[in-house]
């Protein structure tokens, strides 16, 4: 195993290890997602706007949302006795060090959509069935891309004074690319709309992913370091 | 990874750092050789723990270069990074994680063959085997200082740093602290010890550094008692 690979491997074990020991981020995320849900479902006027129509948008912004309270502890975590130090301190290249946090963040922010996706099922009875794999498919593509930049955000923000106020301040400007294209991807899945009619939100997604996850890679030395 | 032959363990040259117009390091310059332990004193604000951070490339300087081993040591140099070790003001250790853990980690960082094995013979090493399974936050002040210790050295560095390593030890530790950095020191490690009592590591020092508003006052071998020195110290920090 490449040794980079390996290093990540071990950050990211280490960051899942911890939160499934206080559950802290995780149990607050699915809630915090709940809750959104809750609000969703009886702020909204069925007679007005079908389910249909307006479970894309929610499902987003719960996700986005529910991602944020996620990625707040993915650096939080490190300032608990100046541990980052010791992670800088070790012989571990920036890139893995950021690989390992993206890893650690990704199967969080996966997690709590997982969690999430059954209770908008179950709020909004939205039919699921069809258009599961395709939601699997464009959840994981927009996920990719704005915990990216949620990683590198969380390990800047931490450094200030309102780590928690920061990251929402930052990073919802960069995921509006991701936001909007997920949701247009979804709209037209639980529409069943074909393929072709999603390629171009498709190719976009995939493009923000590449570019964010390499500049982010690549940024990631000049923010952590002093 | 070996030094050259001659090469100091640990070299600056004409370090300064500066927060924003509030300039903390002036053309600081330090060599470290195998087996030499540098007491560094001062009062508080001097620019020590500064110094310690851009020394264990924590932070860079704002002017100057560090050599570890003969290499510089710029930001992602990985390789160099391995013949450091720090001691700092806080343990770096996870609350969440038992000091198995945190250690085992740090291992895995470090690329130790047995990182689980490696763990429990350091906190066996620092008197805290029987606390391996123990959470960092359960710890008293002294204990966690025993186990920061042991993961600063968990890796076998070439050169160790370490800031006011005596802060919270009782007697019986801090005897075991000095006889461990007299081991480091027979083993040609080198040694910078930060410390605002001097009493507790002149007889480990080989060489008494004095920092002053971020410039050496005094680089000179340690001599005699450190009663003949306290009057020259106090004198220098202006007490």
């Amino acid at each position: 195993m490449p040794d980079a690979l390996r290093l990540a491997l071990a950050i990211a074990g280490k960051d899942i290890r911890a939160e499934l020991r206080s559950r802290t981020a995780l149990l607050s995320a699915v809630v915090f997602a709940a809750l959104v849900l809750v609000v969703f479902n009886f702020a909204r006027d069925p007679t007005a706007i079908s389910a249909t129509d307006l479970a894309p948008s929610v499902l987003w912004v719960t996700f986005a949302l529910a991602a944020m309270v996620a990625l707040n502890r993915a650096f939080t975590i490190e300032r608990e006795h100046g541990a980052l130090d010791g992670l800088l301190l070790a012989p571990v290249p920036r890139g893995a060090l950021f690989g390992g946090k993206l890893l650690a963040n990704l199967a969080f922010v996966g997690t709590v959509e997982a969690v999430t996706l059954p209770l908008f099922v179950l709020f909004f009875n939205v039919d699921l069935t069809a258009a599961l794999p395709g939601i699997i498919g464009v959840t994981a593509l927009a996920t990719i891309g704005f915990v990216s930049v949620g990683t590198i955000f969380s390990a800047m923000a931490v450094r200030t004074r309102f780590a928690e106020l920061m990251l929402p301040v930052l990073l919802l400007p960069f995921m509006v690319p991701p936001l909007i294209g997920a949701v247009q991807v979804t709209s037209r899945l639980l529409a069943g709309r074909p393929l072709s009619e999603m390629l171009g939100w498709l190719r976009l997604l995939a493009l923000y992913d590449i570019v964010f996850v390499t500049l982010c890679t690549m940024a990631f030395s000049a923010v952590v370091d002093e | 990874m070996p030094s050259r032959d001659g090469e100091p363990l640990l070299a600056a040259r004409g370090l300064r750092r500066s927060f924003g117009r509030l300039r903390v390091l002036h053309d600081i310059d330090l060599s470290l050789a195998p087996g030499e332990v540098l007491a560094v004193a001062g009062p508080n604000g001097a620019g020590k723990s500064t110094l310690l951070r851009i020394l264990a490339g924590l932070m860079r300087p704002t002017a100057g270069e560090v050599r570890v081993l003969g290499q510089p040591l710029t930001g992602d140099a990985a390789r160099v990074r391995r013949a450091i070790g720090l001691l700092s003001h806080q343990s770096l250790l996870y609350d969440d994680l038992t000091l198995a853990e945190n250690l085992a980690f740090v291992a895995r960082l470090y690329g130790l063959a047995r990182p689980a094995e490696a763990a429990r013979a350091a906190l066996d090493a620092a008197g805290l085997a029987g606390r391996a399974d123990e959470s960092p936050r359960r710890l008293s002040r002294g204990l966690l200082q025993r186990a920061a210790i042991a993961r600063a050295l968990l890796h076998g560095p070439r050169v160790l740093l370490l800031d006011e390593p005596f802060t919270a030890l009782d007697a019986v530790s801090a005897d075991r602290l000095r006889a461990m950095l007299e081991a480091r020191r027979a083993e040609a490690l080198g040694l910078v010890v930060v410390t605002h009592h001097l009493a507790e590591v002149w007889d480990v020092a080989t060489r008494v550094a004095v920092m002053v508003e971020g410039r050496w006052v005094c680089d000179e071998p340690r001599a005699g008692p450190l009663e003949r020195f306290l009057p020259r110290y106090r004198e220098w920090i202006g007490a």
